[in-house]
């Protein structure tokens, strides 16, 4: 498939779907864009696992952290690699090895590896590339419009509030649509 | 509607942003009149201050009302995102504020709006940004401006007052050759009649006061992010680059990517400056935006038609009109502005400074104002109001000389607008 460009239907179809998640190079460091992600994913209501091989035994944004993908004790639905492109490759290999398999690998924002992806695939997963799930969920839930972002996206539908707290939407609709 | 096809730029204006009301239903946008917000709990506070977690906090930095106008005018301009503030000077420091350091430089177009050209020579100067002036009309001397410490280069994409469309992107090519954003005010064009981050700006910044609100009741002004200018390429802008002290060494551009420049202005600029829009103001110009290509057609239609007259008026010595062939500007408007060259332009009297005075003073229908871009047609004689401060060489080169009355055309009926001009030049 045509991983330049990606339609709402197709990410929002990944995001519905999943709810386990292992984050490859997660940091503990709160700064770091991994930490927003992880943290902002867990606070959605899926279940993360972050991977970091410095950090395993101990916490990331309250989630137990683990050194490889193959330690994390349950199915993991989704992959999301913050690692450089260049060992994308590797990650991908190590998913692949899972048993179940995962649905999903995404790939984030600055992270792109076609000859995985290609992989991947072939061995009937979904793939999304130099994207953040965090940035996709914000926007086709609304919530990245009160940051100012362009959406690119309108809806005469009622946002879904989450029911996790406030100020916080799901990717729900008013009209029903795909759940969070 | 999915991504899948953009929708077109009515739908947009209409749309874009405005989501019904999560929480009650409510279809128009709300006026979310309050200062400040709720927090669930320390962590979400926690996460919310730490720009982790989306949603607001505090008015000064964020509000949802001010959030759909910025996302509108975001999607109208083909942009990543927007920040809204309380004037378009607010967006113009708070532009500058993010984008340089003391002892940096910028360069501007000479024939800019005399209140930019004021705020540039002097409000600047006192954070230490020099500015370096060029000619709209001559491309080259940008490049001829430049330095190791220029940071910026700043536009109109329709000059004020003078009419001068300027080569957009022409200019861009020598802004990327630099490796410097160009900044271009688009607020006499609007994005109905000029996109200009389609032809190579990377920040666009907008007086929402004129023809976006478009009904002279509200001041505002709005940043919008192209999303395309790579902030890490150097160091040279240490607000997007480096790690950030007042948010514990974040990185703004590698955590927010392509829209972190409207971000930074937001958590840096608007929070520590603090010129923020008021949400009722927000409401008024977003009401004014759905409505924006109907009014900015209708607004270039009139003038078209009012320059044609002036033009062949007695008492007129010139018209500068870029929707007029013959034009200086005709050219690049056919290629910028197709759809129109906008309702504001110059025209000379004959018999100077005096019969500008008179034929101002003797109008009955065109509002005597400071303004552009209402519905009503205004007028002004900038010499005697506006440029008053500049020195008689920086109003000359502003389009701004004695001679010289500038107009806003309105949506009225045209021949009202033309009557009240052909009874005021009679009386001259």
């Amino acid at each position: 498939m045509n991983h330049d460009r990606y339609g709402d239907d197709y990410i929002s179809g990944i995001l519905s779907g999943v709810r386990t998640i292992a984050i490859v190079g997660a940091s503990p460091r709160e700064v770091r864009p991994s930490f927003f992600v992880t943290k902002y994913l867990a606070e959605k209501g899926f279940k993360c696992f972050p991977v970091n091989p410095g950090h395993a035994g101990r916490e990331i944004a309250g989630c137990a952290t683990f050194a490889r993908l193959s330690d994390i004790p349950e199915p993991v639905d989704m992959v999301d690699i913050f690692r450089a492109s260049s060992a994308a490759g590797g990650i991908v290999d190590e998913a692949l090895a899972l048993t179940p398999l995962p649905k999903v690998i995404w790939m984030q924002l600055g992270v792109r590896n076609d000859e995985a992806a290609a992989r991947a695939e072939a061995a009937g997963l979904k793939v999304v590339m130099d994207r953040c799930p965090k940035i996709e969920y914000g926007r086709l839930s609304g919530e990245i419009g009160w940051q100012g972002v362009n959406s690119r996206t309108i809806d005469a539908r009622r946002p879904s509030l989450s029911g996790r707290g406030i100020q916080r939407l799901s990717l729900r609709t008013g009209r029903g649509g795909p759940s969070a | 509607m999915s991504n899948e096809k953009t929708p077109g730029f009515n739908t947009l204006s209409i749309h874009a942003g405005a989501r019904p009301d999560p929480a009650t239903g409510a279809r128009a946008t709300p006026i979310y009149q309050t200062t400040s917000f709720v927090f669930e709990d320390v962590d979400h506070a926690a996460s919310l201050f730490g720009l982790q977690a989306f949603g607001n906090i505090y008015t000064r930095i964020g509000n949802p009302t001010c959030a759909v106008l910025e996302e509108r005018v975001a999607a109208l301009e083909g942009g990543t995102a927007a920040l809204a503030v309380a004037s378009g000077h607010a967006a113009q420091l708070i532009v500058m504020h993010t984008l340089l350091e003391p002892g940096d430089e910028f360069v501007a177009a000479g024939q800019l709006y005399g209140g930019s050209i004021n705020q540039f020579n002097h409000a600047f100067k006192k954070f230490g940004w020099n500015v370096v002036w060029a000619d709209a009309t001559d491309p080259s001397s940008f490049e001829k401006a430049l330095s190791p410490e220029t940071k910026a280069i700043f536009i109109e994409s329709i000059a004020n007052p003078g009419g001068i469309v300027t080569d957009i992107a022409a200019v861009s090519a020598i802004a990327k050759k630099a490796k410097v954003p160009l900044i271009v005010d688009n607020t006499l064009a609007t994005p109905y009649l000029c996109r200009p981050i389609e032809h190579g700006a990377d920040i666009v910044v907008h007086s929402l006061t004129k023809f976006l609100g478009g009904h002279g009741n509200s001041i505002g002004g709005l940043i919008v992010d192209g999303g395309s200018f790579d902030w890490s390429q150097d160091d040279r802008y240490p607000s997007l680059s480096a790690p950030c002290p007042s948010y514990q060494g974040m990185v703004l551009h590698e955590t927010f990517g392509n829209f972190a420049f409207a971000i930074a202005c937001r958590v840096l600029g608007l929070r520590d400056l603090g010129p923020a829009l008021s949400p009722f103001n927000a409401f008024l110009i977003l009401t004014g935006t759905e409505t924006l290509s109907l009014r900015m057609q209708r607004h270039s239609d009139n003038a078209k038609a009012v320059a044609e007259h002036l033009s062949r008026h007695e008492k007129v010595e010139w018209v500068n009109y870029a929707g007029l062939p013959g034009d200086s500007s005709h050219g690049l408007a056919q290629r910028y502005t197709p759809k129109g060259a906008g309702a504001v332009f110059t025209f000379g009297v004959k018999g100077g400074y005096d019969a500008g005075v008179k034929l101002v003073s003797s109008l009955t229908m065109f509002s005597h104002l400071a303004n552009i871009g209402d519905t009503r047609s205004l007028v002004i004689h900038p010499a005697s109001t506006t440029h008053r401060q500049l020195t008689d060489e920086q109003k000359t080169a502003a389009g701004a000389g004695p001679e010289v009355v500038r107009l806003s055309v309105g949506i009225e009926d045209l021949d009202d607008i033309i009557a009240d001009l052909d009874q005021a030049l009679a009386q001259i």
